[in-house]
């Protein structure tokens, strides 16, 4: 049955939660609590809210400070923004400075569809990667989301997380286990290739799994739910043991999820690799689903990718 | 275009604008009705500007920093003939040119927008190149009032003064709404003239929804030699349309058959009325 519970409600529903227990956890706001589904959160716990209205260099600031002081902000903010917008406030007053600031992008990649290149995010992994210290995740179904966002909470320090607008359908059966930041999920084994994905692009690699399935093709699936801290460990043995690799991710091809299994890749263990992601073109306007379709980023064209790699 | 035909042009706009949304299922309703007025204020009336040379280097430029409101910039720049009235009908669908916000692949667009806050900065870029070159063209830019919490739009406040820019216009469309409610209540701003003013712009209030005085102000500015123009103009968001005027979940809410029909009757018998105004003149 389809899933129809996006991420960013069940972001909201954890907080809600875990907030009756820990009052220094806070949410703030861009005008964004609609879009972020965290009316329900300002509406339960007022003194633990903080709406700051369209300023996100502002809420960055605003959050580090209160963090300074104690507190357990979650910024929820339109991920194109609050990656690029605040970029400095993240790296000066998030990571230099080492406040425990959680960034939650909504409405990341290409989730904005129609609305242009201003509203896409596909740069975000890119120049949220390159700043010491800040954890970088993107869940890829609710049951993950929930328990990010309790690991998140229990974390001390900066990290950036990007989710997406639309409901995804489920890569975990339940919510029964275990989510390390930094420590990748394989969900799938196999010896001739692994596809390493990341939130979204999750569901795709699976099904692009047994498309390959069905051609013989023996794939390994490795859930990269933290791009950083990367888990090189996984990607040196996907290397090691499957031969070749394939990277799928709702991002620039530059510099993103990519770029960043290909930089361990080269150095410890070179092996044929492909990197399926948004080329570096202006932004195509579409539904998110058209936009995938028009790169794709899709568990059929995955397929061509890996048949082609393999010399099949 | 004399003002009563203006009424009835912005009547007209509204009703391409919320047909064109209601096919696309997608558009930023409330905002776009607001400052539609405006929008027609400037491009019938003041602007100098040629559909058919949308690069004349004389042309009056105008920038939408609240890009969000792109509709009723679209219908307009249609109806004016920048481009295929036909193609407002491939509004946000795949592969188009008139996407969710400003698109300067599209004649007629000047500068892309979409994230708040870049447009006054751009305004001051383009009236200070005016005033290198001695050039008498005049830049207008409009913003949201929500808008106004973005620091960069303070930063461009400062520097349209200094740089003595008077053939900058900038308007708030002051609609009092944005998102998640009231202004006032998500990130206040009043006194907000007086700021305009302290940061030395000549302010003028006027309200944004009456033709003549639209037109009256526009045509006015500059009025005072070496200083920009900030034109507070106080809308009503889901101006024309009753059951949207003043409703912030109408901010992107999408009208259905039902609302679509009442909305057009509305501004249908409003042109109507237009039209015998324009009669009895
Ligand atoms: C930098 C940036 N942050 C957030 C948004 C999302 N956004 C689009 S419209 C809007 C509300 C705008 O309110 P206002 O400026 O008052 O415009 P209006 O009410 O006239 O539509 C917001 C927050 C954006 N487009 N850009």
């Amino acid at each position: 049955m389809a899933n129809t519970i996006p991420n960013r409600q069940v972001i909201c529903d954890t907080l809600l939660e875990l907030a009756k227990e820990d009052r220094d956890i806070m949410v703030l706001a861009s005008d964004s609590r609609g879009s972020a589904a965290m009316a329900p959160f300002a509406k339960a716990y007022p003194e633990q809210f903080v709406e700051v209205g369209i300023a996100e260099q502002n809420i960055v600031g605003i959050s580090a400070g209160l963090a300074h002081s104690g507190k357990k902000p979650f910024v929820t903010s339109p991920a194109c923004f609050l990656s690029m917008r605040s970029i400095e406030q993240i790296k000066v007053d998030v990571a230099y400075s080492a406040t425990n600031v959680k960034l939650v992008g909504i409405s990341g990649g290409v989730s904005y569809g129609a609305l242009g290149m201003s509203h896409h995010s596909v740069q975000d992994l890119a120049v949220s990667r390159a700043i010491p210290g800040l954890a970088v995740i993107l869940p890829a179904d609710r049951h993950e989301t929930k328990r990010m966002t309790e690991a998140l909470v229990k974390h001390e320090g900066g990290a950036y997380i990007r989710i997406g607008r639309n409901p995804v359908e489920d890569v975990y059966e339940n919510d029964d286990y275990e989510f390390v930041i930094g420590k990748a999920v394989t969900l799938r084994e196999g010896g001739d290739l692994t596809i390493i994905a990341a939130g979204e692009t999750v569901r795709v690699a699976l099904d692009a799994h047994d498309a390959l399935k069905e051609a013989g093709v023996s794939c390994r699936v490795i859930n990269m739910h933290t791009i950083k801290p990367l888990d090189e460990e996984a990607v040196i043995r996907a290397a090691a043991e499957t031969g070749h690799i394939i990277t799928v991710e709702e991002h620039s091809i530059h510099g993103g999820l990519g770029a960043a299994v290909a930089e361990v890749v080269v150095q410890h263990k070179p092996v044929p690799m492909r990197i399926l992601g948004i080329p570096d073109e202006p932004a195509i306007a579409g539904k998110s689903a058209e936009v995938f379709d028009h790169y794709g980023i899709s568990a059929g064209n995955i397929k061509k990718i890996a048949l082609d790699l393999l010399g099949r | 275009m004399e003002t009563t035909a203006l009424k009835a042009k912005a009547a007209q706009i509204r009703m391409d604008l919320l047909k064109m949304i209601h096919g696309a299922k997608t558009g930023h309703t409330g905002g776009s009705l607001s400052n539609t007025d405006i929008l027609t204020a400037l491009y019938y009336r003041v602007m100098k500007i040629d559909p058919a040379n949308p690069k004349w280097d004389g042309r009056d430029r105008f920038i939408a920093s609240k890009g969000h409101s792109v509709e009723s910039l679209w219908c307009i720049l249609g109806d004016l003939g920048f481009f295929p009235k036909e193609e407002l009908k491939t509004f946000s669908q795949f592969g188009t040119r008139l996407i969710g916000h400003p698109n300067n692949k599209v004649p007629g667009i000047e500068m892309n927008t979409g994230a708040l806050g870049h447009g006054l900065a751009i305004g001051v870029g383009m009236a200070l190149a005016a005033k290198r070159d001695g050039r008498d063209y005049r830049v207008f830019c409009l913003m949201g009032d929500g808008e106004q919490a973005e620091g960069s739009v303070w930063e461009a406040a400062m520097a349209g003064p200094h740089y003595k820019l008077d053939n900058l216009v900038a308007i708030i469309d002051r609609n009092r709404l944005q998102i998640s409610g009231s202004t006032e209540e998500v990130m206040g701003l009043e006194p907000l003239e007086e700021k305009w003013a302290a940061f030395g712009w000549h302010v003028v209030s006027i309200d944004g929804n009456d033709m003549e005085q639209l037109v009256r102000t526009f045509e006015a500015a500059p009025s005072i030699p070496g200083k920009p123009t900030l034109v507070m103009a106080n809308t009503v968001k889901g101006k024309g349309v009753s059951f949207a005027e003043n409703v912030a979940h109408w901010h992107h809410h999408v009208p259905n058959e039902e609302q679509l029909a009442l909305a057009l009757a509305e501004l249908s018998a409003a042109i109507e009325s237009y039209e015998q105004e324009g009669l009895v003149r």
